[in-house]
């Protein structure tokens, strides 16, 4: 009989797409924007400003005020005066109405804000339009429903605000780790003072827009951009109360050590190596889906992303070929394309930790493989990219990328694969393939991980809780559990 | 001339409590603790680093069995030390009395230490349903948050109450799943290895309690900085103290528990050293 043949797919020229960018008419950018402390924008002490720039064209999109000590000093201020003279005499009812305003209005602007995030951020217009702006939307709208009901919260306690919460944010999810942070610490009682990240401000200042348009009012929520000065001057103000900071592990352990001898609390989303363990007997093409999603959803700019794929020895031929068939399908290029799957890397500098590490694993041994995809000449880029058989003491196995890189290394039994899942100082999520329940609950508890997806990956939810064993972080962020840190429970 | 005595008491040694045994400190130190007057009272193992890390590998090594027991399995073992603490309490009164304290706080101090392992008993099965939850995502899926321990847990209990100190912070942290490692009370350390022979009698599998004495300020920083230490629990009002602590924590983002309240009975307790975690599972056929 003669063997089955292969059906082949010409990639460059039987699977291409006519262009859809979205249009950016609609979007109004300002050519420079200032600090926005006390409800109103102002500019920085020294008057100096840095640009953002659109990774996917390297051209400048405005300037953004840098904020110095001072400037931080007068932001917290600020938010000390609103949380002492208004919003903590403001009923819990009125204030859950404010936030459930900012929800309805984000919703309102929503095409606009995902664009802009796109623009400045290089991610898909299919995710920010999809994925980031909704779910800030629905972040705030699920924490303005607890304000009044924070009696039900904690059972037995009663819950006070912590009062001045300075908040620091990464890069990867602009407007919604905005989100993430501001909702459950108005809806508790506090107010903020919020930093973005140095690379993708301005969904931040479109937000800050909106607070002032809204009428929140001036100083419950403060908005300062900057580097990591700026951070670290919020981080070590003795007027802040509680920190909550989402980033890597090595800046959380700095900040860690940094409230060391203070009262402040803190929360700190850290870093992930996110093991995904694809069993023999798992749905094949859907697991290909969710390897696919967990590791090139926002170009691996994910600290929840599945960087490390563990597939059972007796599938790895059949199930890196066909990973290897979807990658090729995969289309890297303008953000603002709606087909588009995988944008553009958010920094220079982030590239070029990226490479660093594609050259650390091929050094170390590991086998690199690339989808065959074109990508703009102009602009931060990088393909999807597969690390077959990696070893667990492999850099690209031990240490975040944060990209679009997986490293792929295989298993025989349930045992092995949990112990080498776990065999990482990291703990924020993981991924479990099976179409055998008993199997995918037994795996999924014994996940050292804060965030288990069986036979699906990287979902949010405004109710679902987050954050990380280990040295992945402290604290949870969103659900019930997401307002523990923002109170002091009597 | 002094009259003989009828019998010659047979005193105990006082030693450590690793992994389930007695060791002596690998060390060979020690350091004596006197009653009021001045007598002699003990002989003190004066635990040595190698000691606390023998601890943490034996802390480590039943945390996993210990966190698939059963919830009512945990609760039955936490009440059997509150049966057994009770059998012998007159001895830990006279040891707390022979250390300073007297008769009616010392009684007042072993009731408590009993009624407190009894709550905890009671809530080995409870807390779960307390604090975990079932999340209405808007997408097709069940998703559910339930409480795992957060793994090995430093106590560093306070110098007094010594023996109530040590269930008041230990008890929430086991019943919660977690093996700990505990530097008792420096100056008054007599129960804490009376305690443990009575939890080596109450099916404690061997390492989920692990007993030190020793000097604070030695070991405080070994506390702090181990990697294999999840969690720390502190106890006292030294603020250089906490400090080295929180600054150590930060090296492997151990979670700090400033424990001001040594006395106080509360399900929060137990929440300190939980982590939460969520599950996805789609729903489909």
């Amino acid at each position: 009989m003669a063997k089955k043949k292969k059906p082949t797919l010409n990639f460059a020229t039987d699977w291409s797409y006519a262009p859809a960018p979205e249009s950016t008419d609609h979007v109004t950018i300002e050519n420079r924007y200032d600090l926005f402390i006390g409800g109103k924008f102002v500019p920085p002490s020294k008057g100096n400003y840095f640009n953002t720039i659109n990774p996917a064209t390297e051209k400048r999109l405005s300037s953004v005020a840098e904020a110095e000590k001072t400037d931080v000093n007068r932001a917290v201020k600020a938010a000390r005066t609103a949380y002492d003279k208004y919003w903590s005499k403001l009923t819990a009812t009125e204030r859950g109405k404010y936030i459930f305003r900012i929800a309805r209005v984000l919703q309102e602007r929503a095409r606009e804000f995902a664009v802009i995030e796109s623009l400045d951020g290089g991610k898909p217009i299919r995710e920010s339009r999809d994925i980031d702006v909704p779910l800030a939307a629905a972040h705030f709208f699920y924490y303005a429903g607890w304000a009044d009901k924070l009696e039900y919260a904690f059972p037995g306690r009663t819950a006070e605000p912590v009062g001045v919460a300075g908040q620091v944010i990464p890069w990867n999810f602009p407007l919604l780790m905005a989100a993430w942070k501001i909702a459950p610490a108005l809806a508790a009682g506090n107010t903020v003072v919020l930093k973005p990240a140095e690379t993708t401000p301005l969904t931040a200042l479109k937000l800050a827009e909106l607070l002032r348009d809204i009428d929140l009012p001036p100083g419950v929520v403060n908005i300062v951009t900057g580097a990591g000065n700026t951070g670290a001057a919020l981080v070590n103000h003795p007027g802040i109360d509680k920190i909550a900071f989402t980033g890597s592990t090595a800046v959380g352990k700095i900040i860690q050590k940094a409230v060391a001898g203070t009262d402040k609390k803190y929360t700190l989303e850290l870093g992930g190596k996110a093991a995904n363990i694809v069993f023999e007997d798992a749905a094949i093409d859907q697991a290909v889906e969710g390897i696919v999603n967990g590791i090139f959803f926002n170009q691996g700019h994910v600290c929840c992303a599945g960087s490390r794929l563990f597939v059972q020895e007796s599938i790895h031929d059949e199930l890196i070929d066909r990973l290897k068939d979807r990658m090729e399908t995969l289309i890297v290029g303008d953000p603002l394309d709606k087909n588009t799957d995988i944008g553009a890397i958010n920094s220079k500098m982030q590239l070029k930790r990226i490479n660093a590490y594609l050259k650390i694993g091929t050094a170390e041994g590991a086998e690199l493989y690339q989808s065959a995809c074109a990508v703009p000449e102009k602009g931060y880029w990088c393909r999807p990219t597969l690390f077959l058989n990696a070893s667990q003491s492999h850099r690209i196995v031990q240490e975040e990328i944060f990209g679009p890189v997986l490293a792929v290394q295989t298993f025989r039994t349930v045992d092995e694969a949990i112990s080498k899942a776990n065999n990482t100082p990291f703990g924020l999520s993981a991924g479990v393939w099976s179409d055998k329940g008993a199997k995918v609950f037994k795996v999924s508890n014994q996940m050292r991980a804060g965030v288990v997806w069986a036979n699906t990956f990287n979902k949010f939810d405004p109710s679902s809780p987050f954050g990380g064993y280990k040295e992945s972080g402290v604290g949870r962020e969103g659900g019930v559990h997401g307002l523990l840190p923002y109170v002091r429970l009597t | 001339m002094k009259k003989p005595v009828e019998r010659i008491p047979v005193q105990k040694t006082y030693k450590l409590y690793i992994g389930g045994a007695f060791p002596r400190t690998e060390s060979g130190r020690f350091y004596k603790v006197e009653d009021g007057r001045g007598k002699l009272l003990a002989n003190m193992c004066q635990a040595s680093r190698k000691d606390f890390r023998n601890a943490v590998v034996a802390a480590r090594k039943a945390f996993s069995d210990w966190a698939g027991r059963s919830a009512y399995n945990r609760g039955q073992i936490l009440y059997r030390v509150a049966e057994i603490l009770e059998t012998r309490r007159d001895q830990f009164v006279a040891e707390l009395k022979s250390q300073g304290l007297p008769i009616t706080a010392a009684r007042g101090e072993v009731d408590q230490s009993i009624e407190q392992l009894v709550y905890y008993a009671g809530w080995a099965d409870k807390y779960q349903q307390v604090f975990s939850t079932v999340n209405p995502v808007s997408s097709s899926h069940f998703n559910f948050s339930i409480l795992e321990p957060t793994g090995v847990v430093g106590i560093l209990a306070p110098a007094t109450p010594s023996l109530l100190g040590i269930v008041a912070t230990m008890a929430p942290v086991v019943c919660g799943g977690n093996s700990c490692v505990v530097l008792a009370s420096e100056t008054k350390p007599l129960c804490s290895i009376t305690l443990a022979e009575v939890l080596e009698t109450s099916d404690f599998p061997a390492g989920v309690v692990n007993i030190l004495t020793g000097t604070r300020s030695e070991l405080l920083e070994q506390f702090a900085t181990h990697m294999d230490i999840n969690a720390i629990v502190y106890c006292g009002d030294d603020a250089a103290e906490l400090r080295v602590v929180q600054e150590g924590a930060s090296l492997n983002v151990k979670r700090v528990v400033h424990c001001t309240d040594t006395v106080a009975a509360d399900p929060y307790r137990i929440l300190e050293a939980q982590e939460v975690k969520t599950t996805w599972h789609p729903i489909g056929a």
